[in-house]
């Protein structure tokens, strides 16, 4: 099963069961919803910028384990940083996830690394980067849901 | 985990008899796909309900088709068309007895089951149908018996109703008998639910709109693959069946329609085929079935399913039925019995069908995980929003059989269900 635990690795198992800012967000000043069809995963994911900075990030939905997982990771790397720092985490996450990560790219997304077993399952990709799909979404405050499919 | 299995199993014994009447390892024998390892394990396909499988002898037509005649139908004066168009009405005649049709020219060869419904829905609906009228449809259809329904509806300010379900999906016939009124027009219902393997009570559904003059179309989808259908004793109006979950080529399916229906019917496309004379002034459309073809059809497809049809009736259906009823309670013992697991669908009739959920496990973490061990089965919603939706759930992991399926498929499925616990402990 060495296969599985790359991709289920224990820090994403334990995202998936107790997801972090897991929660709507009353101070939230932008926000976007994101759907996966196939799947029926569906999150909305909650925003409070001041000026170009994230002072908070949360979200509320259900998902798989990978993109719940995923999401969770996801308001923790962000809160505090600024739009273009977030833009520069999601390309490397979504290098790593898609296989295409350098190896100086893995190390700067520090706990994100774990989703580098998605990369061998490519049909997974979408749960992995639905919730930061969500995210670029709600920062351009897009009022279609947004659709991985 | 593997010896919680094989109690299981052992609670089980196999139904006396069976294996001397139907020898599924021999059946296993003629589906080459199945004799293949993936991920390293070998294949367990229990995705049946999505596509079944293809025999031998359903890939030797179709190689046979492109090797020695292919070419057009209903046009050629040479031998090769000739050649090419008698196995084509062949298989048209074959499809026919299979589900006891009166005719062949009853039977209409479209691209599939979804085609079928939308061949109905813009002919038949389309002239018969005006602002105000109502269309009966089931809460447990496949998205190809709503959406169909629903476009004309729109078109012709018409309504939809849906008949509902109880807990165990099964549907409320006092509801439907409540519904049924006399702005019904037309009631289109699946034999089989292909989320939840109920096996609906079709005959009464029939017999109770016909009481009131209304046309019923069944999807047969995934109702011709396990029960013998038998289009004339159920008296149903249009019955619509898929090539490829039958064990036949994809790309090819039947609308069963009575030909005092089909012949007052509108034309579905224009096209070649479906004419018997074009000038530009007036166009006289073909005798049925040609009206409803056309254009060049699915010549390989349709000689395929007659292949496969071919190929079902060296089997005794009972004996089918019987496997396959055998199979099905034995997965339903043994994936119950699983910790966790909820079955989604515990209709007393069903068939082939197994949806459950795993408690705190979404359907397609347990999808990936079971496909590491070389099990295919299906997740997700199953082209059945309004089912889930009904049950609160976002989807389902779908176990579905088919007749080279065993009790070793499903044991291999518990133990892969044990990985999953395991992995999300």
């Amino acid at each position: 099963m060495a296969d599985l635990r790359e991709l289920y690795q224990e820090v994403i198992l334990e995202h998936s069961k107790t997801p972090r800012n897991y929660r709507a967000l009353p101070a939230a000043n932008h926000k976007a919803e994101g759907y996966n069809p196939l799947c029926g995963d569906h999150f909305t994911v909650y925003l409070n910028l001041e000026g170009d900075t994230i002072r908070d990030v949360s979200f509320e939905g259900s998902g798989c384990a990978i993109s719940k997982a995923s999401a969770s990771m996801m308001t923790q790397a962000l809160k505090g940083k600024s739009r273009a720092e977030a833009e520069k985490i999601f390309e490397r996450f979504h290098n790593l996830v898609t296989g295409h990560a350098e190896s100086n790219g893995t190390e700067a997304l520090g706990k994100l690394a774990a989703f580098s077993g998605v990369s061998e399952f490519p049909v997974r990709v979408k749960c992995a980067t639905l919730a930061w799909h969500t995210l670029q979404a709600a920062l351009k405050d897009q009022q279609e849901p947004v659709s991985t499919e | 985990m593997t010896s919680a299995t094989n109690v299981v199993a052992g609670n089980f014994p196999p139904v006396a008899g069976l294996r001397s009447t139907f020898d599924v390892e021999k059946v296993r024998r003629e589906f080459p796909i199945l004799h293949q390892k993936v991920n390293g394990k070998p294949l367990v396909y229990l995705d049946n309900a999505a596509t079944a499988q293809k025999p031998e002898s359903v890939l030797r037509a179709l190689d046979k088709y492109y090797r020695e005649y292919n070419s057009n139908i209903h046009r050629g004066v040479h031998y090769l068309s000739e050649r090419a168009t008698q196995a084509y009405e062949q298989a048209r005649a074959a499809a026919q007895r299979f589900i006891n049709a009166g005719d062949p020219s009853e039977v209409i060869f479209v691209r599939g089951t979804t085609e079928a419904i939308n061949l109905v829905s813009q002919t038949w609906g389309r002239k018969h149908l005006g602002a105000g009228d109502e269309i009966i449809i089931s809460a447990i259809e496949h998205h190809s018996g709503i959406v169909p329904w629903q476009i004309l509806c729109e078109e012709k300010g018409a309504k939809l109703r849906v008949i509902p379900i109880n807990d165990q999906g099964e549907l409320l016939l006092e509801e439907y008998e409540k519904l049924l009124g006399p702005k019904t027009k037309f009631v289109s219902v699946v034999h089989v639910s292909n989320a939840l393997g109920t096996i609906n009570p079709v005959r009464q559904i029939i017999e109770m709109a016909h009481r009131r003059g209304v046309p019923v179309l069944l999807d047969g989808a995934q109702a011709a693959p396990h029960l013998k259908v038998d289009v004339r004793a159920l008296d149903c109006d249009f019955y619509a069946f898929s090539s490829h979950k039958l064990y036949g080529p994809t790309g090819v399916g039947v609308l069963y329609g009575k030909a005092s229906l089909l012949d007052a019917m509108p034309p579905y496309q224009g096209g070649g085929d479906m004419i018997s004379s074009v000038t530009f002034e007036k166009t006289v459309y073909n005798k049925l079935p040609y009206k409803f073809e056309a254009g060049t059809p699915n010549i390989a497809g349709g000689i395929g399913l007659g292949a496969t049809i071919q190929y079902l009736n060296q089997f005794d259906w009972e004996q089918v039925e019987q496997h396959e009823r055998d199979v099905l309670a034995y997965a339903t013992e043994c994936i119950s019995a699983v910790p966790g697991v909820r079955l989604i669908g515990t209709a007393r009739e069903k068939t082939a069908v197994l949806s459950f959920v795993i408690d705190g496990i979404h359907p397609h973490d347990v999808g990936t995980i079971l496909d590491q061990e070389g099990i295919a089965i299906r997740t997700g919603h199953h082209c059945a929003q309004p089912v889930m939706e009904r049950f609160g759930i976002p989807g389902t992991a779908r176990a579905s059989f088919g007749l080279y399926n065993t009790r070793a498929d499903v044991d291999a499925l518990v133990a892969g269900l044990h990985k999953v616990l395991e992995v999300f402990q």
